[in-house]
């Protein structure tokens, strides 16, 4: 969706501010919506697409004003009422007023080294052959989908080539809506900076994106040069 | 679509913060640390992990073990270790470069976040940095939580447009001449950039090329230490 976290190329925000020896958290709360985000993921009710879903999907407002835990957190509020873990009053208060609902597992902490360390690789088995090699010249797709997605805006609408096939992998615009995996071929594809940013673009940049079959054209047929034979004048 | 709206609670919140400051909370930093008033993010933050514990879903001691493997075992000490074995060993640079996931899982280093690697590599005339415009991915595995600075709206937005003024930002000029990819992470593969190796550090052993590895360094938004500044450098 083109929601507030789709920044880039977005102006105005001002320079980017480095902490010097900046702290891992910036409060004590700052851990606790990490541990209960990763703990919450852990159970299995969402996947991590859905949660993207659920935090770009705020409003503008709302996302651009808050610190990321923050919106980590409101996310995770939309997660539980999402899928009836929790109701909005329960999570006002913080006590519970319905019995819970049942969850795939809740993690323990004996499980935490091996659940972080296995993670939750994405690629799965190609269902069908790749439609593009690499070298191949492609277009990506003018898209706006009001769900999720993965191609950025400022990369919709434009040439690029592609330089890595990754394999296939979930793709996010269908599993973040409970449309199923529909593992889709994955390409490393390649940007010219002034094909994105146009003649001011900096000559020297180019963008590479990640970037799911779904969201490419093969590139149109660029016109053959004219040969020199058909410039002369008729004799 | 349905999901775009948020509960009454976050709108109220959204409410007060914009238009109702007399209540004196400071939104931006949390006060628990000196036991004065905790701020409205960490109180409902605190809410909903008292809920969450409530109903089950989760385990106050994995929270615990969450954190702490974040705060103790996963950071860019992880990473600075890849680049020095990189910088090190032909053989495993060689495999680094081909395969990222099976070299870096080689040394100990896997799961979320980190489950597909690619490793890309500066050099002269090439300079590589990497964003996530879309959200806030990022190569857990070898580099720990992100700081927030990559999470936020300025370096979302101008890396993938203007990645010199942004290096300028961190202190980074690079020559005129020289190229810039600026990797986008837009799906599941996480990229780690390898630094140059600093001139004058021959002979150097793997944990002393470590030291010069910086966090930002693997980002692509500083450089590698230069020898005389390792901490045992003659003075």
């Amino acid at each position: 969706m083109n929601g507030a976290q789709d920044m880039g190329g977005q102006m105005g925000f001002g320079p980017v501010a480095p902490e010097v020896n900046e702290p891992l958290f910036h409060g004590a709360w700052e851990k606790r919506a990490l541990a209960i985000t990763l703990a919450m993921g852990a159970t299995g009710s969402w996947t991590i697409d859905r949660s993207r879903f659920m935090r770009e999907s705020m409003p503008p407002a709302a996302y651009l004003s808050k610190s990321y835990y923050d919106i980590w957190a409101t996310g995770l509020e939309r997660l539980l009422i999402d899928t009836g873990l929790a109701s909005a009053e329960e999570i006002r208060t913080g006590h519970a007023l319905t019995p819970p609902a049942p969850v795939k597992r809740v993690l323990k902490a004996a499980d935490v080294p091996a659940v972080l360390a296995r993670g939750g690789p994405c690629d799965r088995p190609a269902t069908a052959p790749a439609r593009f090699a690499v070298g191949d010249r492609v277009m990506t797709r003018i898209m706006h989908p009001k769900t999720h997605t993965r191609l950025p805006r400022y990369a919709r609408g434009k040439p690029g080539r592609i330089e890595a096939v990754h394999g296939a992998f979930v793709l996010p615009d269908t599993n973040a809506h409970h449309q199923g995996e529909g593992p889709a071929w994955l390409y490393g594809i390649v940007f010219d900076g002034r094909d994105l940013w146009g003649p001011d673009g900096d000559p020297l940049l180019t963008v590479r994106i990640d970037l799911f079959e779904p969201y490419l054209e093969p590139a149109p047929l660029e016109p053959a040069p004219l040969e020199p034979a058909l410039l002369e004048p008729t004799p | 679509m349905g999901h775009d709206h948020p509960h009454d609670h976050d709108r109220q919140h959204d409410h007060d913060h914009q238009h109702d400051h007399h209540h004196g909370h400071d939104h931006d930093h949390d006060h628990d640390h000196d036991g004065s008033a905790l701020s409205e993010v960490a109180l409902r933050v605190r809410a909903l992990e008292s809920l969450l514990v409530e109903k089950g879903y989760v385990d106050p001691a994995a929270l615990d073990a969450l954190i702490e493997t974040y705060e103790t075992k996963v950071g860019p000490r992880n990473g600075a270790r890849v680049v020095a074995r990189a910088w090190s060993d032909p053989a495993f640079h060689a495999w680094l470069m081909q395969d990222a996931t099976a070299a870096i899982a080689s040394l100990g280093y896997t799961g979320r976040q980190g489950e597909h690697m690619v490793a890309v590599e500066n050099r002269p005339g090439r300079h590589n940095m990497v964003v996530c415009t879309l959200c806030s991915c990022y190569p857990w595995s070898v580099l720990g939580l992100p700081p927030v600075w990559y999470k936020a709206a300025p370096y979302r937005s101008r890396a993938v447009i203007e990645p010199r003024s942004v290096l300028a930002e961190f202190g980074v000029t690079l020559p005129d001449e020289t190229e810039i990819t600026v990797w986008d992470s837009t799906a599941e593969i996480r990229y780690l950039v390898i630094p140059e190796r600093p001139s004058g550090t021959e002979g150097w052993s793997e944990d002393r090329l470590a030291d010069l590895v910086t966090r930002d360094s693997m980002i692509g938004t500083g450089l590698a230490l230069p020898a005389d500044a390792h901490p045992e450098a003659a003075a």
